[in-house]
């Protein structure tokens, strides 16, 4: 006789997320950075204590797949409403998640001056090197020579000037007490990606200062490319120009248990 | 309490936080800096909320967050300031969320200067951002009115869920005059049914300005303006003095109200039929009161310390029934009140506007060449 085991759940839904159909495109890495923060959030318990600020780009309705109150801020502006909110609920975890247009051109104020300050916020920030939303504009992450509707020729960085490099920045703010750059492009990335949020929201759960994650992402439709080769893009263009490191670990943060 | 010389800016910021405001968030601009810099030590002594921010537009959006948990929040600047804060305002009043700001007006347009203006008036109550949208906006003339105006604005920002701006020229900022604060309030512990807080044992709830069926952002401004309509029907404010009898009325908000009181009473010493109307809302405005009086009246004086911006509202509700002459002074200049009792006078004996634009003679008296 067989001795078989009661069966399992090993994989669901995480509860954070709602249940309903996202609007990104087929292929795209949103759905995975999505289903990682909501498997944290679960982790951790922490879904009725936590506000999420949408940006303005692609994930502009985030609002609708995260199942915790949620406002939805001005273009780039997310990381000072976040601040207005934290400052006055302090108790509460607070994160932005913003793209590259909304992060790193229109609101490069706002997010180094949230990192100056410490502010005890996470942000997710999504890099797939290029405007999704309206439709495939060269973004401050584009890579030189990356054709898009607005660099058709390619980025020529004589005239359109060069990348940004968001992490690289944020690390040498004082406030930031955890600052690191990871990838969606195969399981292995995912898996350490989904560490680093947990490690992002434990830094703020424990007051330790700014915490920001960078996703590098895809975006096969602005591209116009498919799925699979949009994730081989990411390892073979975007990791050189975009190393994968953890850029500052805060003595703080380095020792945390949980 | 008692009275006490207080500075108008020093005298608004301690308002609100007799009103109960639990987090400010600003940034240095004169003339209104001492609002920045009293809040900077009040709230923390107090355990509430101060913040610097980097800019006016960070400085918006951090209210925008703040009022989104229901608290009562507030940020303050001049002309420059809230200009940039003009794309925040048009969220905050989109997301239909109470919120007040303090504009202590000064010369423009551009860097200008940093003497007293009114010239913000089209920028806050004819809107500024973009889209369909009204604030409340209060104009003191003097120090005490500002403080009781603060405090009114708090409580009109949080019943009718709209921005209140308390609209000040730089001299209501900068003067000092006896005056008295109120109580000091509590400050709230319950918040309302819409408030942003996480969602313990209870759904989650969304705050956001974007409704992007056009059916739906439709109806949004049909409830919005519903609002504001009901707005206007119950919370004009304004003050008269000498308008029982009067043959003609002077009209002027703020400081330049305020001065055209002196010039009035020089006036009625002389015998001149003549009245004020100050605006106490610049919006909502007190057009049914003005088209009362244009009945009443030979002519209006507009007095203001702009181009004439409040002039055009008064000549819609005055509907061309008497004339309207114009008065400003410009650049951030005071009137004398000499100079108004001049117009006064000029109104009795001379022939007036009908028709056309009192911009026109008024340039034609006072700037060579024009």
């Amino acid at each position: 006789m067989v001795a078989t085991a009661p069966a399992q759940v090993v994989y669901k839904r995480p509860e954070f997320l709602t249940e309903v159909a996202t609007h990104y495109c087929p292929g795209c890495t949103h759905g995975i950075a999505h289903r990682l923060i909501a498997e944290v959030i679960d982790e951790m318990g922490v879904r009725e204590h936590t506000i999420g600020v949408a940006p303005v780009g692609c994930s502009v309705f985030a609002y609708n797949y995260f199942d915790c109150d949620f406002v939805e801020a001005a273009h780039g502006r997310a990381p000072a409403m976040a601040t207005g909110i934290k400052r006055v609920l302090p108790d509460r975890i607070v994160f932005t998640y913003q793209g590259d247009g909304d992060l790193a051109s229109i609101g490069m104020a706002e997010i180094v001056h949230a990192a100056a300050r410490g502010e005890n916020i996470t942000v997710i920030f999504i890099n797939n090197a290029i405007y999704g939303m309206t439709g495939g504009q060269m973004a401050p992450t584009t890579l030189p020579g990356q054709k898009t509707t607005s660099s058709p020729n390619g980025r020529d960085v004589e005239t359109m000037g060069f990348p940004i490099r968001m992490s690289e920045i944020l690390a040498t703010m004082d406030g930031a007490g955890y600052v690191v750059r990871r990838s969606l492009h195969d399981p292995k990335n995912i898996r350490l990606t989904k560490k680093a949020i947990r490690i992002a929201f434990e830094v703020q759960k424990r007051g330790l200062g700014f915490s920001m994650v960078e996703l590098l992402s895809t975006c096969p439709t602005n591209w116009g490319v498919p799925p699979r080769e949009a994730l081989q893009w990411v390892e073979e263009h975007m990791v050189p120009y975009y190393p994968l490191n953890d850029f500052k670990v805060a003595p703080t943060v380095a020792g945390l248990k949980f | 309490m008692a009275r006490e010389l207080l500075e108008g800016n020093l005298a608004m910021a301690e308002a609100a936080v007799r009103a109960g405001v639990q987090a400010y968030f600003g940034y240095p601009i004169t003339p209104q800096t001492e609002v920045l810099e009293h809040m900077s030590h009040r709230m923390p002594e107090l355990g509430r909320v101060f913040l610097q921010a980097e800019s006016e537009v960070a400085a918006v959006n951090m209210v925008y967050g703040a009022a989104c948990t229901g608290a009562r929040v507030m940020s303050s600047s001049s002309s420059p300031g809230v200009s940039l804060m003009m794309e925040g305002l048009s969220y905050i009043a989109g997301t239909e969320i109470p919120a007040v700001l303090i504009d202590v007006v000064r010369g423009g347009p551009g860097l200008g200067n940093i003497a007293p203006s009114q010239g913000d008036y089209n920028q806050i109550v004819h809107g500024g951002g973009h889209g369909d949208y009204h604030n409340i906006v209060l104009a003191p003339a003097s120090v005490q009115e500002a403080i009781d105006l603060v405090v009114l604005a708090f409580d009109l920002a949080e019943k009718y869920r709209v921005i209140t701006v308390v609209l000040a020229d730089g001299s209501i900022g900068q003067m000092m005059e006896p005056a008295e604060f109120p109580p000091m309030r509590p400050v709230k512990t319950v918040y309302p049914d819409w408030a942003v807080r996480g969602a313990q044992g209870r759904n989650r709830r969304v705050l956001s300005s974007i409704y992007l069926q056009p059916e739906e952002e439709e109806i949004t401004n049909y409830r919005m303006l519903s609002n504001w309509n009901y707005i206007k029907a119950n919370e004009v404010r304004y003050r008269e003095y000498y308008l029982e009898d009067a043959e003609y009325v002077v009209i002027g908000f703020g400081t330049a109200g305020r001065v055209s009181l002196s010039a009035v009473r020089a006036a009625r010493a002389e015998g001149i039929k003549v009245g004020l109307l100050r605006p106490i809302t610049i919006s909502p405005f007190p057009d049914a009161r003005i088209a009362e009086l244009a009945q009443q009246a030979h002519a209006f004086l507009v007095v203001e310390m702009n181009t004439g911006q409040m002039l055009d509202d008064v000549r819609l509700a005055a509907g061309g029934k008497l004339p309207v002459e114009f008065y400003g002074r410009l650049g951030g200049i005071v009137p004398f009140p000499d100079e108004i009792l001049g117009e006064i006078t000029r109104l009795t004996s001379e022939p007036l506007t009908v028709g056309g634009d009192p911009r026109l003679s008024w340039m034609k008296r006072f700037v060579p060449g024009s």
